[in-house]
């Protein structure tokens, strides 16, 4: 930035010298040489800076550009990475007193399959849970059944079983607080976190 | 004891059976509870707590007045004026050879007892409590209907509010027991439960309620050790749970080895205190491992599930065998197996397709029974298993009834239920059928009922 103009001030300076270096002898030697020189030079040196400072201005609007290419591809790859965040945290649910994978939540498990692929570092943590109606100590194998049910299907689909862990918290941590079936169906759920390699998420 | 008292009780229990459990029934605290439970009114002696003149002991008096009725063991008498009654007036001579010599170590200086008094209102144990020095209590059980002391013994008793001094006065009430009755009492014990995640123990009289684990993690299943001296329970360690065996006294725990990097819950000690039973949960299934305590060594597991779970192991008091659940029917019922985990058969019988989940099994300290719940229509119902017979009796009928724990009488069972509005502790005489509540505060569960507690870790922890 800053050279565009000291350059223009230097040919602005070139010109002046030559048109006011010869002021001595002015009647002696009309000298249009000189002045052809002079002017010559002076326009030279405009076309140099204009030259000099159009490419600077042809950088300066490269710059920008990639600038913002970048920044718009960093905004694209964060809302994808949100996105794949919250695929791969869809929960599952089931039914009362049942470990088995229900019909409409393969299309949520999928999704897991092809986010675990296209993020070789990514490892996670299923987390069976239950609703209050069953034993409390009972659930927790339950939700064990339930955290296992899902690591299952990922690992037959192809993910490497090291990758997943499963824990279950039984019906100690619900999600839903009431006591109708509304909240309980709410409850009884694998939960799906990242234990590792979240940090850049590719979209599958 | 009266000769006509037993033959009116045995003539009542011969003809009016079933008014007696329809009288029951309409007492609205016990409505829960019927099935399989004859309420025997009359037999049970009466006791009489006699007032004293020292306001120290009106704590004294009154702890041990309570504990005697929560015995379920006594008609417990209460007096309607103050000392009046307690005239020394007629002092009768006691009929030598008419069951007097039972025990008896009366004293000639000793002032008697009104004992046609006490006998007319029905008492068959007068208790008399005193101070004798600064600190002893003296109590004196006196056998009324023979009409001389039956036992003197004394308590040094420290101020009311310090630790011990509850534990210290319930011991003197399991002693006006032994000697009344002559069966030890549970009056001398705790009950450890579980509340928002943390676990807690209560004197069995509901008092005193004291938090015990020590970390923000969550807790579950607390267990005793048969001795009284350790407990073991589970916490919830970065999605793994842990178990930990605690010492009573003095508060300290020890991680169990072999055990935080899976899912370990449902911790039972055996009787001999060397080895712990436990749950754990892979990917595997659920099966019951035992880990030796004193070696911290020696992981094996007993059940090899596969397609089932295997839980909530219980030792039986003899140590030969243990009970556990399984789903291997489908749906979780009580089984049994050797405490080498051969032997592995079906315990409570049920109805394929009818029973509901069979869940929590304790096998009580006479070995005689396993109680559990089982769905019972969408709720859950604690239930007694004869382990003889193998007869299966439902205990609870009203709201949702779980995890039983047996007291060190084998007669009481403490157990969850929803029955006042929400979930509590409650307390069931299983001879009587009397229920009262532990605890009036919500949230409590998964009470485990303590052994009686050894004198040594009297101190509160």
């Amino acid at each position: 930035m800053k050279r565009v103009p000291s350059l223009v001030l230097m040919g602005l300076g070139v010109a002046l010298y030559a048109a006011c270096g010869k002021n001595p002898e002015p009647e002696a030697m009309p000298a249009p040489q000189a002045n052809a020189d002079s002017i010559a030079a002076a326009e030279r040196a405009r076309a140099d800076s204009e030259a000099a400072a159009a490419a600077r201005r042809a950088q300066e609007e490269a710059e920008r550009i990639a600038q913002q290419r970048a920044a718009d591809s960093a905004a694209a790859a964060a809302a994808a990475a949100g996105e794949v965040r919250n695929m791969l945290a869809a929960m599952i649910h089931f039914d009362f007193d049942r470990a088995t994978l229900r019909s409409d939540d393969m299309g949520a498990l999928d999704q897991k399959v092809a986010i675990l692929t296209a993020n070789p570092d990514l490892r996670i943590r299923i987390s069976g849970h239950c609703d209050e109606r069953g034993s409390d100590e009972y659930n927790l194998a339950l939700g064990n059944r339930r955290a296992t049910a899902a690591k299952s299907y990922l690992v037959s689909h192809g993910i490497d079983a090291s990758r997943i862990e499963t824990a279950s918290f039984g019906e100690e941590r619900p999600v839903a607080m009431g006591h109708d079936e509304d909240s309980w169906a709410q409850n009884r759920r694998d939960e799906f976190e990242i234990l590792s390699g979240g940090d850049v998420l590719r979209r599958p | 004891m009266r000769a006509d008292r037993p033959l009116l009780a045995l003539a009542l229990l011969s003809v009016y059976p079933t008014i007696r459990l329809f009288a029951q029934d309409t007492a609205a605290i016990d409505r829960g509870v019927r099935i399989g439970i004859v309420y025997r009114p009359g037999v049970r002696p009466g006791i009489v707590v006699l007032p004293g003149r020292e306001p120290a002991l009106d704590s004294v008096r009154a702890i041990i007045l309570r504990d005697l009725d929560y015995s379920d063991r006594f008609e417990v008498i209460t007096l309607p004026g103050g000392d009046s009654i307690r005239s020394d007036a007629p002092i009768p001579t006691p009929p030598r050879g008419a069951g007097a010599a039972t025990g008896a170590r009366a004293r000639p200086a000793r002032p008697a007892l009104n004992y046609p008094l006490y006998r007319a209102l029905g008492a068959d144990f007068a208790v008399d409590v005193r101070l004798t020095g600064v600190d002893t209590t003296l109590v004196t059980v006196h056998d009324v209907a023979a009409g001389a002391v039956r036992r003197t013994f004394r308590q040094r008793l420290t101020s009311p509010g310090t630790p011990g001094y509850r534990l210290a006065v319930h011991r003197l009430s399991d002693q006006i027991l032994q000697a009344a009755v002559g069966a030890p009492g549970i009056a001398a014990t705790r009950i450890l439960f579980v509340r928002d995640g943390k676990v807690y123990h209560i004197d069995q009289d509901g008092a005193e309620p004291k938090m015990v684990s020590s970390t923000d993690r969550q807790a579950m299943s607390p267990a005793w050790a048969r001795d009284g001296r350790r407990f073991a329970y589970m916490e919830f360690a970065g999605g793994h749970g842990q178990l930990f065996a605690q010492d009573v006294a003095t508060g300290r725990r020890v991680s169990v080895v072999t055990t935080g990097s899976t899912l370990d819950f449902t911790p039972a000690f055996s009787p001999d205190g060397k080895t712990l039973a436990f749950s754990r949960a892979t990917e595997a299934g659920t099966d019951v491992y035992i880990v030796n305590m004193r070696d911290n060594c020696c992981l094996q597991r007993l059940t090899v599930g596969g397609f089932s779970d295997n839980l909530s192991p219980t030792y039986s008091p003899d140590g030969q065998r243990i009970a556990f659940v399984s789903t291997r029917p489908g749906l979780p019922q009580i089984y049994v197996m050797a405490a080498d985990g051969t032997d592995q058969q079906l315990f409570a019988p049920f109805d394929y397709g009818v029973t509901g989940s069979s869940n929590a099994p304790e096998w009580s300290p006479d070995g005689q029974s396993v109680a559990f719940h089982r769905d019972v229509g969408g709720t859950l119902q604690v239930f007694v298993l004869d382990v003889r017979t193998r007869i299966v009796r439902q205990l609870t009928s009203l709201g949702r009834n779980e995890d039983p724990t047996w007291a060190p009488d084998s007669r009481h069972l403490s157990f969850v239920s929803d029955r006042s509005g929400y979930r509590q502790l409650w307390v069931i005489d299983l001879e009587t059928g009397r229920i009262r509540p532990l605890l009036q505060q919500s949230g409590a569960r998964l009470p485990a009922w303590s052994p009686r507690i050894p004198e040594a870790s009297s101190g509160n922890p």
